[in-house]
């Protein structure tokens, strides 16, 4: 078998060239100039990448849709006391965001705008994690960034309500937007941020948002990625990078309901001593959904504890990729990682990918990591349909348990339970597929 | 008390020198020119007096090797092979292919005493408790011996040379070389489907089992020799047998290729089980020198309820890239898979499993220890997967590594592919540093750290060590803490 370079450009790597033409001149020049020559020579990432070997990025985006622009929203009703920021179509809408209620301490800003300014704060602040670094589509995303927040949270502040960046598209279109957010979380503060993805109509929208916190010492941030169902035709991919610094603990739920291609990459980086980062994930997939977690956690500092779950649940001729690495630096003594991935086979046809991975340069160290994969069990099924259950509601009960164990983890009890209802909502689905 | 006098013995054993097969032969060899062409693979083949078929076979392989690149995915790193720079085929000279163990240069067989490998018949039946085993004796590119033939034959098992099966049973090597490992298989595979030299031959027939154990030990002696075996083994319907291989070369400043390819197929009911002692000359303690050890192993559940099982003990190579597999073909088939992979100084590993699941109702299982010390990376590196068809697969992995000092480096990646609702598989991975809390124990009682720090590994590395046969599992034991020498402190 020989090897092929990849000289030639695919269709969609030629349009998204003209794409950076048309953001070139957008702000953050040297930035968007030196990103896009390096997605340029990587390309699309295809299975020979290893951080994509399960999601074939390059055959599954033939065509590349328009750019999005701002027209007429209707946004969704509010979850209540939340503070909602709406990204739609690849824009920062201040006219369809609660931008008056946000509390004092809280700082916000479009990208946009701070980029048209070259504010060299956020400029730097953008700038790749190293573990980001050799990832294209992060790098694509920088090179065409349209807008997103910049949030800075100042020093001790403690902000009682959720901030939810509500990224949305709107109307049937295929699109496709380009966002970066950035959230500044001082020494010291506490903060929510949700982070929520709806279709206002299905469409083959082609997504690549990017969200960046970096979180000061002693801070402490509860995160949601909410990405819910869309068409499936669609594309998005979601990369989500933190960088923590001493006794800085940031905590995260990712909840993927399926939605034509799904990719979720997490760079974490616990830089500070005594840093503490748990990555929860649950993804309910059916139809021909393909979701893929890719997460990197690096623990660079000794005394950081890192944990992760993830769920998936698979039905349909689902694929679900789950692939985690943990990397624990020269010198990051005391390391305490653990991480465990689980999947539930409920068809035939699904397919699920795992791989977790440990690379560990320092001897005193406590990891591991476990993943599982199978179908439901007999002997639980058989207790409950012994005691009268028929055998879908047995079923449904026992996902909903697989599932609703990450979900357990929500601090806030109504957002706990929304994603019960939304898990029961899905199972009822299922049902009527059927 | 006596554990404590060998643990001593053991340790002192230690300090005098820590390889102790790196010693040379002085033995004048006949050799290939230098590099690699049509024309050496001609040469290499009609030393062997091969028939046309397998000469063809060899060139086609070659043809193929030119058009492929060296895998890069692994996690070690050492400088481009420069494979015009190699000898590729190198003999003792001394006679035209030993008859009897008479006819063998008696330097080589002091070669293979100082080794501690039995090649005298009337030695090994002298002694009353010694368990008989029969050994191939591979030195650079052949085989220079093959004990207990004869009462081998009586059961109708073959076990020879490979070179001499392609004259005495072409019929069986035509059926099942290279069915296992194609041709194409990868780029040191192919390499070696080219120049391969020697290795053993093995058939078992039908309902037979093979009444001792049969053994390989292959020696690298010469300079700049890449060394080429290919084992091929065929348990034939309800037989049985068990296969243990050894491997040692002397010590030298420059590194020496070795890629070897190891077929195995097991037909309905059949059970192979096939150990590795791997020691080749790691380099030396600034990580100069040493075997590069590219070999590709792979077991075929060729027939239902087949069993394959494969333990490796790998304690030498300056780089290994070795990945024994299962392919569960037959309807209940079964895999397993139990590694120690100890490495110290500058060596890198790279190592693990495939369990491939196709058939119905297989099983596999995977236990890897790996031990890392001094400035050494050890990865293990396995996948699972199970097909459409492989209704009710089951596999268990469980990998644990051990660190050993704040210089070297453990990983693990595993991949977990599953196409199938009713498979089950189940993966754990730890890794972790000898608790402080066992070595304070085991010192308050009167063991030095470097005593202690044996012990532990022992303790830890045990659930494999016990799937050896006995013998080896003392030898491996001793090769192990040999290996951890100078890790600790």
């Amino acid at each position: 078998m020989t090897v092929q370079a990849i000289d030639k450009k695919s269709e969609a790597e030629t349009a998204l060239a003209g794409a950076f033409e048309a953001m070139k001149g957008k702000g953050a020049a040297a930035l968007r100039q030196a990103s896009w020559e390096f997605f340029a020579r990587k390309g699309l990432p295809t299975r020979r990448v290893e951080a994509w070997h399960y999601t074939d990025l390059r055959a599954a985006l033939r065509s590349v849709a328009p750019l999005g622009a701002p027209g007429t929203v209707a946004v969704p009703a509010a979850a209540d006391g939340r503070v909602r920021l709406v990204v739609a179509d690849g824009a920062f809408r201040p006219d369809l965001s609660d931008v008056a209620a946000l509390p004092a301490g809280v700082e916000l800003s479009s990208l946009a705008d701070a980029l048209a300014k070259d504010d060299s704060a956020v400029l730097t602040a953008l700038g790749l994690p190293e573990n980001a670094g050799a990832d294209a589509v992060v790098a694509l995303n920088a090179a065409l960034m349209q807008d997103g927040v910049v949030l800075r949270i100042a020093p001790a502040t403690e902000v009682a309500k959720t901030i939810e960046i509500l990224l949305l598209s709107s109307g049937d279109a295929a699109r496709s937007a380009f966002t970066r957010s950035l959230v500044v979380v001082g020494d010291g503060a506490k903060a929510k941020i949700v982070e929520t993805s709806v279709a206002l109509a299905p469409a083959g929208v082609q997504e690549n948002h990017v969200l960046a916190f970096s979180i000061g010492a002693g801070a402490e941030v509860e995160h949601i990625a909410d990405i819910g169902p869309q068409s499936e035709a669609a594309i998005r991919l979601f990369s989500l990078m933190v960088t923590a610094q001493t006794k800085a603990s940031f905590k995260s739920l990712g909840f993927v309901e399926g939605g034509g291609l799904v990719r979720r990459q997490i760079f974490a980086r616990l830089a500070g001593e005594q840093a503490s980062l748990s990555l929860d994930g649950v993804a309910l997939l059916g139809g021909k959904d393909h979701a893929d977690t890719t997460l990197v956690v690096e623990h660079a500092a000794p005394h950081c504890q890192s944990r992760e779950r993830f769920r998936s649940v698979l039905d349909g001729q689902s694929t679900g990729v789950f692939q985690g690495k943990v990397v624990v630096r020269p010198g990051a003594q005391k390391t305490d990682g653990s991480m465990q991935s689980r999947a539930l086979l409920l068809s035939e046809n699904a397919t699920m990918n795992n791989k977790p991975e440990l690379e560990i340069f320092a001897d005193d160290v406590v990891c591991g990591h476990g993943a599982t994969c199978g179908r439901l069990d007999a002997d639980q099924l058989f207790y409950l349909e012994a005691r009268g259950l028929p055998k879908r509601e047995a079923e449904a009960l026992l996902i909903e348990g697989f599932a609703g164990e990450i979900v357990d983890a929500v601090s806030e009890e109504a957002t706990r339970e929304s994603y019960f209802a939304r898990i029961r909502s899905w199972l009822g689905r299922r049902e009527d597929g059927k | 008390m006596a554990a404590r006098q060998e643990t001593v013995a053991r340790v002192e054993e230690i300090d005098v020198d820590a390889y102790k097969y790196g010693f040379t032969t002085d033995i004048e060899s006949e050799k290939a020119p230098k590099g690699l062409s049509e024309d050496i693979v001609r040469f290499i083949s009609a030393k062997k007096n091969e028939p046309e078929w397998l000469t063809e076979w060899r060139l086609e392989a070659y043809r193929r090797w030119l058009t492929m690149e060296e895998p890069k995915w692994a996690r070690v790193d050492y400088p481009p092979i420069d494979y015009q720079d190699l000898y590729y085929y190198s003999a003792p000279k001394s006679t035209p292919g030993p008859t009897s163990i008479e006819d063998v240069d008696p330097e080589l067989l002091r070669t293979y005493e100082k080794l501690g490998i039995p090649l005298r018949e009337q030695e090994i039946l002298a002694g009353v408790e010694q368990r008989k085993i029969a050994v191939d004796a591979v030195f650079d590119s052949v085989s220079v011996a093959t004990t207990f033939k004869e009462e081998l034959s009586k059961a109708g098992v073959i076990f020879c040379p490979i070179s001499e099966a392609v004259r005495e049973h072409p019929e069986l090597v035509r059926k099942y070389l290279g069915s296992v490992v194609p041709v194409t298989d990868n780029f040191y595979a192919t390499l070696n489907s080219a120049v391969f030299s020697d290795g053993s031959f093995v058939y078992i027939p039908p309902g037979v089992r093979c009444p001792m154990e049969l053994s390989t030990y292959f020696r690298i002696n010469e300079k700049n020799t890449g060394q080429f075996e290919r084992t091929l083994i065929i348990a034939d319907a309800g037989s049985y047998v068990s296969y243990l291989e050894g491997c040692t070369a002397p010590k030298r400043d420059e590194n020496q290729l070795h890629a070897a390819v190891v077929e195995l197929v097991a037909l309905d009911d059949a059970e192979i089980k096939y150990s590795t002692v791997q020691n080749w000359y790691p380099g030396d303690s600034e990580g100069k020198g040493g075997i590069y050890n590219f070999v590709t192993k792979r077991g075929d559940c060729r027939g239902k309820n087949s069993h394959i099982s494969w333990t490796q003990v790998e304690t030498g190579s300056a780089v290994t890239w070795k990945y024994p597999s299962c392919i569960l073909r037959g309807d209940n088939s079964q895999g397993e898979f139990y590694s120690i992979a100890v490495s110290n100084g500058y060596q890198q590993v790279d190592s693990g499993t495939k369990m491939i699941h196709l058939g119905k109702n297989t099983k596999s299982r995977i236990i890897s220890k790996g031990i890392s010390a001094g400035n050494s990376q050890n990865t293990y590196r396995g996948q699972v997967s199970a097909h459409r068809k492989a209704e009710g697969a089951r596999n268990f992995t469980n990998c644990d590594s051990l660190l050993i000092g704040d210089k070297c480096g453990a990983h693990t990646v595993p991949y977990l592919e599953s196409k199938n609702a009713s498979a089950v598989f189940e993966h754990e991975a730890t890794t972790s540093k000898i608790s402080e809390d066992q070595l304070f124990y085991c010192m308050q009682r009167g063991l030095s750290e470097e005593e202690a720090t044996a012990l532990i590994v022992n303790g830890f590395v045990r659930d494999v060590l016990q799937k050896l046969p006995m013998e080896f599992a003392v030898e491996a034991q001793k090769l192990i803490a040999v290996s951890l020498e100078g890790s600790v402190g």
